[in-house]
């Protein structure tokens, strides 16, 4: 149902992933203190894989995706979101204390709730993406 | 000793790995485990039977104030004596029945399991940590009684027996709570050593009713006793394990454990002596009925367990007296009489007593102790049983209460004890010899030991009760029971009195009853109509009850359409909304008409856009219309300045469209399918929804019931969380642990998307579900976000 291949498309979606992932890993950095963070940056990420699967089509973007299937994407942000709760825990602390560190050199300030914002990205992003591209895919097999 | 429970399961959870290593003799190795505990156990007595009690502290959840803390006193010194030391005899005894059983290592998973519940039930000093090792008993008895998980009946016994017993459970909280709340302590020691009167406190009865309940159920008190023979559907060390030495008598602990502090009133009197009363004698009315061997004990230990409960209801300090030792009595007769049932079935292959004659002279070492167990059983001197059942006859003749009713039941009951008694010792040794579906020889030297120790238990207590300090362990346990110093002296003489002479009389009516069993079974079985009548019939119909209700319901709420979830939904809504709102609070619907130009257009947007979409006649106009009010909400957000908002709901409102018009293409042809009423019903609960919302976030701005949060998460998300952004801040910081586990729920939704599209696309099934059901569900799984800023 999804024609693939006009001309205009193409080129923006070519140029516009890109684009828009940096932008989403940047919305995901800026988050905490800006508007921003790992929901709002992952739809965007997703919405740039959805860009891309409407111009090329499921096998194209699993090409650009390599190996990653966007279910293991969820894992990645669960698991992430359970990591980022066990140093509270080494720390005596009670569950999900934020714990911070500065990373001395570049000054950046690395921290749990970071890891978790991370971790809400891959879920966002796995999820949308997961969903879209099953979705097309039940379509592409079907007259 | 917490450690040792706690390695217990570990064990239990190792025993796989035990028997690669060791092979068939995984139950001997296993059996050094609660030997070692009980002669731990063991060696505290002295020092428990000085001091009174021993507490053993060790912090769980101290935020929570859950301790595991271990009580030993008398009581629970004498429970985890019989259930180490029974537990080592089934253990070893267990490795000779299930010989060569493919599944034996399943088998000491949950047995050992089991024992160490068991044993953290009877320790437990802690209300929580009681109700935890209860719910694991039932469980792992759960799992043991549908060992045989191939057979139909055994599954079903099993979900028999854990319906009724945690269905007590429930009742154990309740009860359990209760009593916290009454005694403002969550430790046993603690309650049973305060001074404050729980029986004049205004939750006693329904505190009393609820503890009630779970014992007698788990304790298979009338009319909860069914579940118990049908339990014997475990293998036999099972049932001689759990369902006579152990596990059954923890309804009985609790109560012997509470007697001090709620025994003694009217209500506890009367329950326990005549629900007591009345199953003893149901249990030992039933008992000869049956030919099967493993019933027939079954139903005679639910008489013993009434026996039990009666006692505790008389309550006098001769009943305590004979409450120990009854108990101790009957865990070491009956645990050697189901073993030696089990060793008749493996060796003759049936289970029927009328089946079976004349095996004496081939199985000359379980004739021995079959008889010495059935005579304690019988209470014939001079073994335990018999000390046990004369001060049992003593205390029903002292008690206060219902005296004629309790003598004349519990002598009846004992006349029916000691005919079933003489079934099982003497029918299959004696008189003439049956073909068996086996050839029948003695028994292996593992499946004897067991038994053989039990019954000579049974012996020497009762010739010489002060040996292996007898006396002092029941002394110790009946003060726990009684709540006051209660001396205990056995002796098999206490001088000719009516308890002696009743005795004596009821063996000579109980050995006439034996050698006419067989008529007096056939008369009984006139009965067998009402039988089917009794309480198990009220329990299947109730379970069918259920199932049907279940069905019913399922059909009228959740019947796949998509737009009868909504509307079911929103009525509650309505319903609990409009009820807290009208009811309980004076509903505010006034305007405050000081809207800029420009607000006024968005919210006209919105409106249009709400309009059309209802009104549409092509899908595509449809949702584009929907699309229209997201992004004139995001409008709204951007103008009350709430950027982050804004942003997600524009997001969040493209990917819907986007996926709602990805499914469009796969609907059948947009047509009219309801009728015009159902159309006015949908458009009154959508108006009055929406009525009502408008009406709850007004009234909701004039009740102030608590100081706003935000005040604190303004001015802490710097310093705390060093954010400035407060939305994200509260997203991954403050509220980390709801976006966690809305994480959970987005991950959950998409995985249940592609599963069920893969699974169409993979089995390549008819498209009944493309009414849109399919496509409103994906809508609902992309809005549901994990925001709640």
């Amino acid at each position: 149902m999804v024609k693939s291949g006009t001309i205009i498309l193409n080129t923006a979606a070519r140029l516009l992933m890109p684009l828009q992932l940096l932008f989403s890993v940047f919305l995901l950095l800026r988050g905490h203190d800006e508007p921003g963070g790992g929901f709002i940056a992952g739809l965007v990420a997703a919405g740039a894989f959805t860009l891309y699967l409407f111009a090329f089509g499921v096998s194209a973007t699993k090409e650009v995706l390599r190996m990653v299937d966007p279910r293991d994407l969820i894992g990645v942000g669960l698991l992430l979101g359970m990591i980022s709760v066990l140093p509270a825990w080494f720390m005596g602390q009670p569950f999900l204390t934020a714990q911070w560190w500065t990373i001395p050199i570049i000054d950046f300030k690395a921290s749990t709730p970071l890891i978790f914002d991370v971790g809400v990205y891959f879920a966002v992003l796995g999820s949308v993406t997961g969903m879209v591209m099953s979705l097309m895919e039940v379509d592409k097999d079907e007259p | 000793m917490q450690l040792a429970v706690l390695m217990g399961f570990l064990l239990a959870a190792s025993s796989p790995l035990l028997h690669r290593w060791f092979g068939q003799r995984t139950s001997l190795v296993l059996a050094l485990f609660p030997a070692g505990l009980a002669a731990w156990l063991a060696l505290q007595a002295p020092e428990v039977i000085e001091n009174g009690s021993l507490l053993l502290a060790w912090q769980w959840v101290p935020s929570l104030g859950i301790s595991l803390t271990f009580l030993l006193d008398g009581l629970s010194l004498l429970f985890g004596l019989l259930i180490t030391v029974i537990g080592a005899c089934v253990l070893v005894y267990a490795g000779g029945y299930l010989k060569d059983h493919p599944d034996l290592a399943r088998f000491h998973i949950a047995l050992v399991a089991f024992m160490v519940s068991m044993l953290g039930l009877v320790l437990a000093d802690g209300l929580f940590t009681l109700f935890i090792f209860w719910e694991l008993t039932s469980i792992t008895s759960y799992l043991l009684i549908g060992f045989n998980h191939s057979d139909i009946e055994a599954r079903k016994s099993a979900r028999q027996g854990l319906f009724v017993t945690v269905a007590g459970g429930l009742a154990l909280m309740a009860g359990l709570v209760l009593l916290g709340i009454a005694s403002g302590s969550w430790s046993l020691a603690e309650i049973l050593s305060a001074d404050a009167d729980l029986r004049e406190h205004a939750l006693y009865t329904p505190m009393l009713i609820c503890l009630l309940l779970a014992a007698f159920t788990k304790s298979a008190q009338f009319p909860f006793h069914f579940w118990l023979p049908n339990a014997m559907a475990a293998p036999t060390p099972v049932s001689a394990y759990l369902h006579s030495a152990t596990m059954v008598k923890a309804g009985i602990y609790l109560l012997a454990r509470l007697h001090p502090e709620l025994g003694g009133t009217a209500l506890w009197v009367g329950i326990l002596s005549v629900v007591g009363a009345t199953t003893m004698l149901v249990g030992a009315f039933l008992a000869i009925h049956h030919t099967n061997i493993k019933k027939l004990l079954a139903y005679s230990t639910i008489m013993t367990l009434g026996t039990l409960t009666m006692l505790l209801g008389i309550g006098s300090e001769y009943a305590m007296t004979a409450f120990v030792t009854f108990l101790l009595a009957h865990s070491l007769y009956k645990g050697a009489l189901f073993m030696v049932a089990g060793i008749l079935d493996h060796e003759t292959g049936t289970k029927d007593v009328t089946q079976m004659g004349g095996l004496r002279p081939v199985m000359p070492i379980t004739a021995t102790i079959a008889l010495v167990a059935a005579l304690s059983f019988a209470g014939v001197p001079p073994l335990l049983g018999f000390i046990g059942k004369e001060l049992m006859l003593e205390s029903v003749l002292g008690a206060d209460r219902f005296q004629m009713l309790l003598v004349l039941f519990a002598f009846v009951a004992a006349i029916l004890t000691i005919a079933v008694a003489f079934i099982v010792a003497l029918r299959p040794f004696y008189g003439k010899r049956y073909q068996t579906p086996l050839e029948p020889h003695e028994a292996p030297l593992s499946m004897l030991v067991g038994p053989a120790l039990l019954a000579l238990g049974s012996l020497l207590l009762g010739l010489v009760p002060a040996m292996l300090g007898g006396d002092a362990l029941l002394t110790s346990a009946a003060t726990a029971v009684a709540g006051h110093t209660t001396e205990v002296t056995l002796s098999l003489w206490y001088g000719v009195n009516i308890a002696l002479i009743m005795s004596m009389v009821s063996l000579g009516l109980g050995f006439w009853l034996f050698k006419r069993w067989d008529s007096v079974r056939g008369r009984l079985s006139i009965l067998n109509p009402v039988m089917r009548r009794g309480p198990e019939a009220g329990y299947e119909s109730m379970m069918n009850g259920i199932v049907h209700l279940s069905e019913w319901q399922t059909r009228l709420l959740q019947n796949g359409y998509m737009r009868n979830y909504i509307l079911v939904m929103l009525i509650t809504l309505i319903a609990l909304i409009g009820n807290s709102i009208l009811l309980r609070h004076s509903p505010q619907f006034a305007f405050d008409l000081d809207v800029r130009f420009h607000e006024a257009a968005v919210v006209g947007c919105m409106a249009m856009g709400a309009l059309f979409a209802t009104i549409s006649r092509s899908r595509l106009g449809a949702v584009v219309s929907v699309g229209v009010m997201g992004f004139s909400i995001a409008l709204i957000f951007i103008l009350f300045s709430a950027p982050d908002l804004a942003i997600t709901q524009l997001l969040v409102e493209t990917l819907t469209v986007i996926l709602l018009v990805l499914v469009l293409f796969r609907l059948p042809r947009f047509s009219n399918l309801s009728t015009s009423f159902e159309r006015i019903r949908d458009g009154i609960v959508a108006a009055t929804m929406g009525i009502l919302i408008c009406m709850l976030i007004m009234t909701s701005w004039s009740i102030q019931q608590f100081e706003p949060i935000s005040t604190y998460m303004i001015e802490n998300s710097v310093p705390l969380a060093h954010g400035l952004n407060i939305v994200n801040v509260i997203l991954v910081d403050y509220r980390a642990l709801d976006t966690l586990g809305e994480m959970f729920v987005l991950a959950l939704a998409a995985i249940g998307v592609i599963a069920m599209l893969k699974l169409r696309h993979g089995e390549g099934l008819p498209s009944e579900n493309g009414d849109g059901k399919n496509g409103e569900k994906r809508n609902a799984a992309i809005t549901k976000e994990p925001y709640d800023g």
